[in-house]
């Protein structure tokens, strides 16, 4: 299967020489289109800083990461902010949403500052409200919202560009447990039936089931990998759990 | 350990705090510089007449100055409330950890304190600085030749401003220890996590009053125009009143009704960043109208006040060549036996000074020991008078207006009556026409504006006039522009021009002496004018005479003091409104800025250009500070007019170099505040 995004070799350093923090020490796997990639560790495991890395809010201390064939650490500036607005879809735990704007304003925006016309915006944010059913939510602000149709309306910023790659950092995190299996059916709708690749950070292993392929981190370190295969996504489950408790205590009690 | 704190704290918010510091400077350094006025003037080489307005401008200007720190401290205390708003997180920490209130209400004290130390002393060393360069504008504006550099500095002034200061900073540590002690931990903590919501209005409400206020506007702008000369003082209050309602409300429905028109323009709207932009500002100005009227209104008063000031004093220089031409004037009531007790208003006369009025003003000069050589190109002229000629007589069909115009007025005051071969004479030696009468027509000559209506309305159906047993027609179906005294400003409030033979001794009231100094060059008119001015001061000092004189060296160095006065409290209290509008906004922009920082970092994650994002700072911050600006010039448009109106002295020759002079101030000052707004908006937004 054809790769979108490879890693090869990455480290993260923090602090100096004499007081040095490997966030992330060497770290290399691949990820083929439309695939669906969780990435598991303890706080402090240094998932988030990998995803920073891949979304090139940071810099890596070495190694490269390609995407579809390009070297993104070699990008800069105004290129940079092309890549991230172009190639890749985001979605936070906190949202992220504009409180000033509507929901149809938000998901305007992705393609307003790609200078897309007026009228293909509509359509385009019509289209995918409708897929991801937001429709009769467009004309509320954030403040109006449950914290389900918020992240949803991120997802739909998120995929309206139709991104090479879409970025989730703890989406669920900010959800009760009845929005949160929402937002991950349509994550599971978005990657089968918009064929979209998505990877995603989390803690949680309930979420962390609907992917197709967890990869687990620890210390800064690959730990282990599972492939759902043709597993049920109860018998996922309970392997991730398996290597959750192998990881050892923090995560447990996150449980 | 606290001291320690606060110096960290400020060290560490300086660049929030850079705004409000350079506020608290330039008002020290203002506020210093109008109060050092004294200082400043005694060097100058004037004389004594000038030197009274002097006196008279430094009493206005330290009066002026109690308005002003009335202003600062309300500045003052609003902008350090903005500042303590922002800091809500930081005090929580601090209650977190233990700290009583008592001791987060001393550091607070300590940063005052030392802010305003610092302020002070920097604010004092720039206002030193700066009198230097007032000075020379001073010598200017008076007209006096600055011989030599001195060094000014005002110990007073420097004393004054550290009392006026020091008790704003008093008042602002009370306020912040009230604040402080009213604070809730639950509050704090929760400050920063505060969800914007956005309040709609209803657009149909927001329609109508938006057409409601912009007609009441244009109704108020209709009258202070086209109506001006009708207006009596209570009904340019209301007007007054109207028009700040209005403003208000056409800032509240502003906000709602721009961003749904804009929204409509959809090619527009979904460009770029401008939704977010306009989203911003809509929301910025939701929240701030009644910021943004007091703003609006206050940008208006300075521009009123700048660009009114500075064409007063430009007009009154215009003014005088044409109204003051000769040298000497000097006037005596006549034959005071026979004036009737409302023509004496509460002044009784003494047997001695109503004697004195049978004297001519020639034979009083020889008593008074100033010799007929000291002038030439004399002419004598005579006002005529007669009961049967009054107010009431002349103006009675226009009672109700004029009472309204001029309530002292007293109807059976007489009208003053000429003699055409007199007016004729006079007017030959001031530059003006002369004018033909036959045996049964007059003329009226005026040049005050408001009265010169108020004629013309009578003399519109051409009234006769009848005294003395005959009648007479008027010549013109109005006033003729025209003055019989000199002044620096239009006051002729109306003479009745009538033949010769109209008149006769026995209705003699006045009599008018006018005439050039016998000198060639000026110097030696100034030792003319000099000369004639202590022995006629002596000999009305002690009462010999009822004689009444000026010139045109008087007249003018009147004018040019009461001009420079003029600029003077014009361009402190302008540059105050000025200073307080533009850091209000300056500083709710900033104190914004950290949920701005929010927004922008969200809009640099999905990938907005950078160059994007300063654009939509740039644009947003432009808007906030354009919008009670534009306001505020439409208002001045009709402002101006209507100062124009009333003042009745400058001309639109005169206007334009001060409204260029007001656009420079506006520009330096209003956008001085604006590029520090967006430069410290720039770097707080960005990222690290």
């Amino acid at each position: 299967m054809e790769s979108v995004l490879k890693i090869e070799h990455i480290e993260k350093y923090y602090g100096n020489k004499g007081n040095l923090t490997k966030a992330i020490d060497d770290i290399s796997f691949d990820v083929n289109k439309q695939e669906f990639v969780a990435i598991m560790g303890a706080s402090g495991s240094g998932k988030t800083t990998l995803l920073n890395c891949i979304s090139t809010i940071d810099r890596v201390t070495s190694g490269h990461i390609y995407m579809n064939g390009e070297d993104i650490t070699k990008l800069k500036g105004n290129a940079l902010n092309r890549f991230r607005r172009e190639e890749l879809g985001f979605i936070f735990q906190d949202f992220n949403l504009l409180d000033t704007l509507t929901a149809y304003e938000n998901i305007a925006l992705a393609l307003t500052i790609q200078g897309k016309k007026a009228k293909e915006i509509d359509e385009k944010v019509l289209d995918i409200a409708k897929k991801l059913n937001i429709t009769d939510v467009l004309k509320k602000y954030p403040y109006q919202m449950s914290g389900g149709q918020k992240q949803r309306v991120a997802s739909a910023r998120a995929m309206i560009t139709n991104p090479m790659l879409v970025l989730a950092d703890e989406p669920t995190g900010a959800l009760d447990s009845k929005s949160a299996r929402m937002l991950l059916e349509n994550f599971e709708y978005l990657n089968k039936k918009l064929k979209a690749t998505i990877l995603m950070v989390t803690h949680d292993a309930f979420t962390a089931s609907y992917a197709s392929r967890v990869i687990f981190i620890k210390d800064g370190k690959l730990f282990h990998e599972l492939r759902r295969g043709e597993d049920s996504r109860k018998e996922f489950f309970d392997k991730i759990i398996d290597v959750v408790t192998l990881l050892g205590g923090d995560l447990n009690d996150v449980i | 350990m606290l001291f320690k704190l606060s110096l960290k704290n400020m060290k560490k918010s300086f660049k929030d705090y850079a705004i409000y510091f350079f506020t608290l400077i330039l008002g020290v350094s203002i506020f210093y510089i109008f109060n050092s006025m004294e200082t400043q003037t005694v060097f100058l080489n004037v004389t004594s007449s000038t030197r009274e307005i002097i006196r008279l401008m430094i009493g206005m200007l330290s009066g002026v100055s109690v308005f002003v720190s009335i202003i600062l401290g309300f500045l003052i205390i609003y902008a350090n409330q903005f500042l303590m708003k922002r800091r809500k997180k930081e005090f929580a920490i601090y209650m977190t950890l233990g700290m009583s209130k008592r001791k987060i209400s001393q550091v607070l004290l300590i940063e005052t304190f030392l802010i305003g130390t610092i302020s002070l002393v920097v604010g004092l060393f720039l206002g030193v600085g700066l009198s230097q360069f007032m000075s020379v504008l001073v010598a200017n504006l008076f007209e006096a030749d600055l011989s030599e550099f001195t060094f000014i500095f005002s110990e007073e002034a420097m004393i004054k401003t550290l009392v006026y200061f020091g008790i704003m900073y008093v008042l602002v540590m009370i306020f912040n220890t009230i604040s402080v002690g009213r604070c809730k931990l639950i509050d704090l903590l929760q400050a920063s996590k505060k969800n914007e919501k956005v309040k709609l209005k209803n657009p149909i409400l927001c329609t109508i009053l938006f057409i409601l206020s912009v007609g009441v506007l244009s109704y108020c702008y209709y009258q202070v125009t086209a109506n001006a000369m009708t207006l009596t003082i209570s009904s340019i209050g209301w007007l007054m009143i109207m028009g700040a309602v209005a403003t208000f409300f056409l800032f509240w429905s502003l906000s709602g009704i721009l961003l749904k028109v804009l929204m409509s323009m959809k090619r527009l709207y979904y460009k770029n960043l401008n939704m977010f932009v306009l989203r911003q500002l809509a929301s910025k100005v939701n929240t701030t109208v009644f910021s943004m009227t007091i703003i609006s209104l206050m940008l208006f008063l300075t521009i009123g006040i700048l660009s009114s000031a500075l064409s007063l004093k430009n007009s009154m220089t215009a003014n005088l060549k044409k109204l003051a031409p000769i040298d000497f004037q000097a006037s005596k009531e006549w034959n005071l036996y026979d004036i009737p007790a409302i023509n004496q208003q509460q002044y009784v006369y003494t047997e001695e000074e109503k004697a004195d009025s049978l004297v001519p003003i020639t034979e009083t000069f020889k008593k008074l020991n100033i010799p007929e050589s000291y002038f030439k190109d004399i002419v004598i002229v005579h006002y005529y008078g007669t009961d049967e000629v009054t107010y009431e007589t002349t103006l009675g069909t226009e009672k109700e207006y004029v009472s309204q115009n001029f309530p002292a007025i007293r109807w059976n005051y007489r009208e003053l009556i000429m003699p055409i071969s007199e007016y004729n004479a006079l007017a030959k030696l001031l530059g003006s026409p002369t004018y033909e009468l036959s045996d049964d027509e007059y003329i009226v000559i005026a040049d005050f504006d408001q009265m010169v209506t108020i004629r013309d309305e009578v003399l519109k159906d051409k009234p006769d006039v009848s005294f003395g047993g005959k009648t007479y027609h008027a010549k013109y179906d109005h006033t003729v522009e025209g003055f019989t005294e000199m002044s620096s400003n239009h006051i002729n409030t109306g003479i009745y021009l009538v033949p010769d033979d109209a008149v006769n001794d026995s209705m003699m009231m006045e009599e008018i002496f006018s005439a050039n100094y016998n000198a060639k060059t000026e110097e030696e008119k100034y030792q003319i004018e000099n000369a004639i001015q202590e022995p006629a001061g002596e000999g009305y000092e002690q009462g010999i005479t009822t004689l009444t004189a000026s010139s045109r060296i008087s007249i003018y160095e009147a004018s040019v003091g009461l001009g420079a006065m003029v600029t003077f409290i014009g361009l402190y209290l302008g540059i105050i409104f000025l200073i307080s509008s533009a850091a209000i906004l300056a500083l709710k922009e900033l104190s914004e800025s950290s949920d701005n920082k929010e927004r922008y970092a969200i809009l640099r994650r999905i990938g907005t250009d950078e160059k994007m994002i300063h654009h939509a700072l740039f644009l947003q911050i432009a808007c906030f500070f354009l919008l009670p600006l534009t306001v505020a010039i439409i208002h001045s448009i009709f402002g101006i007019q209507f100062a124009n109106i009333i003042l009745a002295t400058f001309g639109d020759e005169q206007l334009l170099p001060s409204i260029v002079m007001t656009a420079v101030f506006l520009i330096l000052i209003y956008g001085g505040y604006f590029m520090i707004t967006y430069f410290s908006s720039k770097s707080i937004i960005k990222e690290r």
